[in-house]
């Protein structure tokens, strides 16, 4: 057939790259799906739904990368070149354009409804009431934890204020900061009750990243950025900084408690401040 | 290239230093390009293996760089203010004067009057002068490195405050306002080829030439040259403003009431977000600026050694412009996270998930070009269908980025880094490969070595997986970009192994690189020499000039075009493939 309609010509380099096409989707398949390395174990409310929508978009996607490698695995296998034998001539086929244009708008604008149905149940739903209220202030290369302590209130800051001891410029002299604590690197929350994160940052743009909780939120310089999250399992956790803020981004750490119980988190706070 | 200049009749004689050296030819000016671009890539590439080794070992004592480098290896340990600046300098390096430089630098010079059937440039000497910005804006970016305070270390992205303030870090002094200079004399550069390349494309085609003839390649050229036009004042006005910040006494990004190392900072009413739209402005369509052109070149590749048309031209051109105009309303999916109001994250994941459609379309088409094709697998023909598995690998990626409610997870972690190291790094890195494996008998009369060049090919495609692949694993779980010890973080500890493998990778792709310098360099003096205008039997206008093309490129007569430039396998013809030259009535159909 000098039209091409035949089959090509199975060539070594066709069968090596479809070969190595097939192993790419076989270790792919075996990565996300046997998962020997995974997302850091959930321990939030929320975090579930984004897990599931990952989930979701790795479905559809695995799907596309499957058949997209496969057909170029197999398409590179079959048609080699073969003597003077011709390729076929075609070029257009408006019918399967238009069929594959639509079939990926409708699938993508899926995924967006989807994604934002995620997106606006953690943005746009109303502040959790009877939460725990921490204001966090990132500074090269630490984090700065404030609680209002029993009062519920939290004492006023002032830049001036601010000493090698007083990171974030607490005024002690201000009646409701007796109990506040400020404690550095040292997070506490209770278990099952949502707390809200008020984010501020000292000098350059950090970025608060607490990996089991699904949780990530920039703390700008000049801003005050709220957030909240439940938690939901007791244990240690680790506190990140993922945006790149000097040269110890990497040691800015610190290290998040969820207490098993409200009791816990109370005596845990009580004890801090004692220590202030 | 030493050859006397016997085919020139349009122009008389140059000595030496104006041929070669200040040119005004376009094709010398493109492969200036090119290999300013290459060594520039030398240089990003050795820095990202510094990151690599730093990453996979990062408490080893190594004497032997302790020695080589005291500055950066303190007692052969690599510091940690060094560390984030390879990553800063790495990325500016690659992102701006590899590939940027590579592909509308290099390639474009070479080939739009080529490929139009043009003489040379528009405007030859804007030309020339963009070049020579270029190398000055190379020259600027490479010191950076050997300041004694430090090289910059605010990412290639270099957020705001932390490039604003001289006292956020060591390399932020000296080394941001080298940062900054070298990138606004780039983009001054980049202007100017991009007004040179609008002009030509539009203007100077040659008869018959209209614009549903364009090689894709041309039309990849064309928007790309527009979308520079675009986005480059916007980063050059952004590094204006930053160098007032810094230098000026001004607060266009940074906050009253910043307090650095307890000491108050002089400014008020900036703010930090701004510097983030006006880099993202400019970075999503420069994303596109790498992309485009990679694609345009990769389809005619693909299309000539798959000896077959390229599968639905016209929807190609339609998806590149698209893609084009997209990319200017999409930059606010780098800021999700940012404190940007998030009801402005639910329009960027319309608008993002909106420009994977004419992307996918792009693949569709790819993979109808190859279908039924009888493909001939030259070095450069595979670096082609290499491109397209690495785009696609690093596009469906970007769904998950682009869903604004997964990235709250994945931002800043090294599922980013895979994710754009595939889709805006290797795949036009395919690309450019397979161009220069494709282009180079055009450009220096003689072929490079087939045999190494196909060893590259498989290297290459086996290590960037190794590298890349793994990367969306170890980001999945977490580890974050930019951070100098993984291993500090108990939750990272476990995939510490999956790091040294990139490693280990990295290292072995990174010598395979060497393979493609030698070969190239031994290639420009000793490689076979190229006996005929059209090696590979293709059809563009290029390879019907002599090999190399003298000045004036064409000869006493430009080229006539009377077809379009995907006439492979043509049902009955002699030939299984017909230049654009060919007019139609004399090609007799049986």
């Amino acid at each position: 057939m000098a039209d091409g309609s035949g089959p090509g010509r199975v060539t070594l380099s066709g069968v090596v790259l479809a070969g190595l096409l097939l192993v790419l989707i076989i270790a792919s398949l075996y990565l996300f799906i046997a998962q020997p390395f995974w997302f850091p174990p959930l321990a939030s409310e929320h975090g579930g739904r984004i897990d599931s929508l990952f989930g979701t978009v790795l479905v559809v996607s695995g799907i596309a990368f499957v058949l997209v490698q496969g057909a170029l695995g197999l398409f590179v296998a079959r048609y080699g070149a073969n003597g003077n034998e011709r390729a076929a001539y075609w070029h257009d086929n408006p019918k399967v354009e238009a069929i594959l244009l639509i079939t990926t708008a409708v699938i993508l604008t899926v995924l967006v409804f989807m994604g934002q149905r995620v997106w606006a149940s953690i943005y746009f739903a109303d502040q959790p009431q009877n939460a725990t209220i921490i204001q966090i202030t990132g500074e090269q290369f630490f984090w700065n934890f404030h609680y209002p302590g029993a009062d519920g209130q939290f004492g006023r800051t002032d830049t001036k204020l601010i000493t090698s001891t007083n990171n974030i410029g607490l005024d002690r002299n201000d009646p409701v900061a007796k109990d506040d604590v400020v404690s550095v690197g040292i997070m506490h929350v209770p278990i099952g009750k949502p707390v809200r994160v008020r984010l501020r940052s000292k000098d350059v743009i950090h970025s608060f990243f607490l990996p089991n909780f699904r949780l990530k939120q920039d703390a700008v310089p000049g801003m005050g950025i709220e957030v909240w999250f439940t938690p939901t399992r007791a244990g240690q956790y680790e506190v990140a900084c993922a945006e790149l803020c000097g040269l110890g981004h990497y040691r800015m750490k610190a290290a998040l408690t969820v207490d098993e119980s409200e009791e816990a988190f109370n005596a845990w706070l009580k004890m801090a401040a004692e220590q202030q | 290239m030493s050859e006397s200049h016997t085919g020139e009749h349009v122009h008389h004689e140059l000595g030496f230093w104006r041929k070669y050296v200040f040119s005004t030819d376009h094709k010398i000016i493109g492969i200036q390009y090119l290999i300013t671009a290459m060594s520039m890539a030398v240089v990003g590439g050795t820095l990202s293996m510094l990151m690599r080794y730093q990453l996979a070992w990062p408490s080893m004592i190594s004497p032997t760089l302790g020695k080589l480098m005291p500055d950066a290896f303190a007692g052969g340990v690599m510091k940690p203010e060094f560390y984030v600046s390879l990553v800063t300098m790495h990325g500016t390096i690659m992102v701006f004067f590899l590939f940027t430089a590579v592909l509308t630098g290099g390639f474009g010079n070479f080939l739009i009057p080529l490929q139009i059937g043009a003489r040379d440039m528009a405007f030859p000497f804007l030309n020339a002068l963009s070049y020579w910005v270029f190398l000055l804006s190379c020259i600027v970016i490479f010191s950076a490195l050997f300041v004694t305070t430090g090289a910059p270390l605010g990412g290639w992205t270099s957020y705001a405050p932390l490039s604003a303030i001289p006292a956020a870090g060591p390399g932020q002094g000296t080394g941001v306002t080298l940062w900054i200079t070298a990138i606004a004399l780039f983009t001054a550069s980049g202007l100017m080829g991009g007004l040179n390349y609008i002009t030509t494309i539009l203007t100077m085609r040659t008869r018959g030439m209209s614009m549903m003839r364009l090689p894709l390649t041309q039309w990849s050229l064309l928007i790309t040259a527009i979308l520079a036009l675009l986005a480059f004042p916007v980063l050059l006005a952004a590094g204006i403003l930053l160098m007032f910040d810094r230098m000026g006494g001004t607060s266009f990004f940074v906050p009253a009431g910043i307090i650095m190392n307890q000491m108050p900072i002089e400014h008020s009413g900036g703010h930090p977000l701004l510097w983030q739209h006006l880099f993202w402005f400019f970075g999503h369509p420069e994303v596109y600026i790498v992309v485009l052109p990679a694609m345009g070149m990769a389809s005619d590749i693909l299309s000539t050694f798959c000896r077959k048309p390229i599968f639905s031209y016209r929807m190609m051109v339609y998806s590149m412009i698209a893609i084009a105009v997209l990319s200017f309303v999409v930059w606010g999916h780098h800021m999700f996270v940012s404190g940007m109001n998030p009801f402005l994250g639910s329009v960027f994941t319309l608008t993002t998930l909106l420009i994977a459609v004419p992307s996918a379309i792009k693949t569709f088409n790819w993979l109808g070009t190859v279908w039924g094709a009888r493909i001939r697998f030259t070095a450069a023909g595979l670096f082609a269908i290499g491109f397209v598995s690495m785009f696609v690998s690093g596009g469906l990626s970007g769904i998950f980025l682009g869903t604004s409610a997964a990235d709250i997870q994945l931002q800043d972690t090294y599922f980013v880094v895979a994710h754009f190291h595939l889709v805006m790094a290797i795949a036009p890195l395919f690309a450019a490969f397979g161009g220069l494996y494709f282009w180079f008998p055009k450009m220096f009369g003689r072929f490079m070595n087939e045999t190494l060049g196909r060893i590259h090919f498989w290297l290459t495609f086996i290590g960037v997986y190794c590298v890349f692949f793994p990367m969306h694993i170890i980001g999945i779980g977490g580890q974050m970009r930019r951070i100098y010890d993984p291993t500090q973080y108990m939750f990272l500890v476990p995939q510490q192994p999956v790091n040294v493998f990139i490693s280990i990778a990295a290292f072995i792709l990174g010598a395979g690189q060497l393979i493609f310098l030698f070969n190239f360099l031994f290639s420009i003096f000793a490689g076979k020499r190229v006996l005929e205008r059209n090696p590979w039997h293709a059809t563009t206008l290029e390879w019907t000039a002599p090999t190399p093309p003298g000045h004036g490129n064409f000869g006493e007569e430009l080229p006539v075009v009377y077809r379009w430039p995907f006439d492979y396998s043509v049902p009955g013809e002699k030939e299984d493939f017909i230049p654009q030259t060919v007019p139609a009535t004399v090609v007799a159909k049986q």
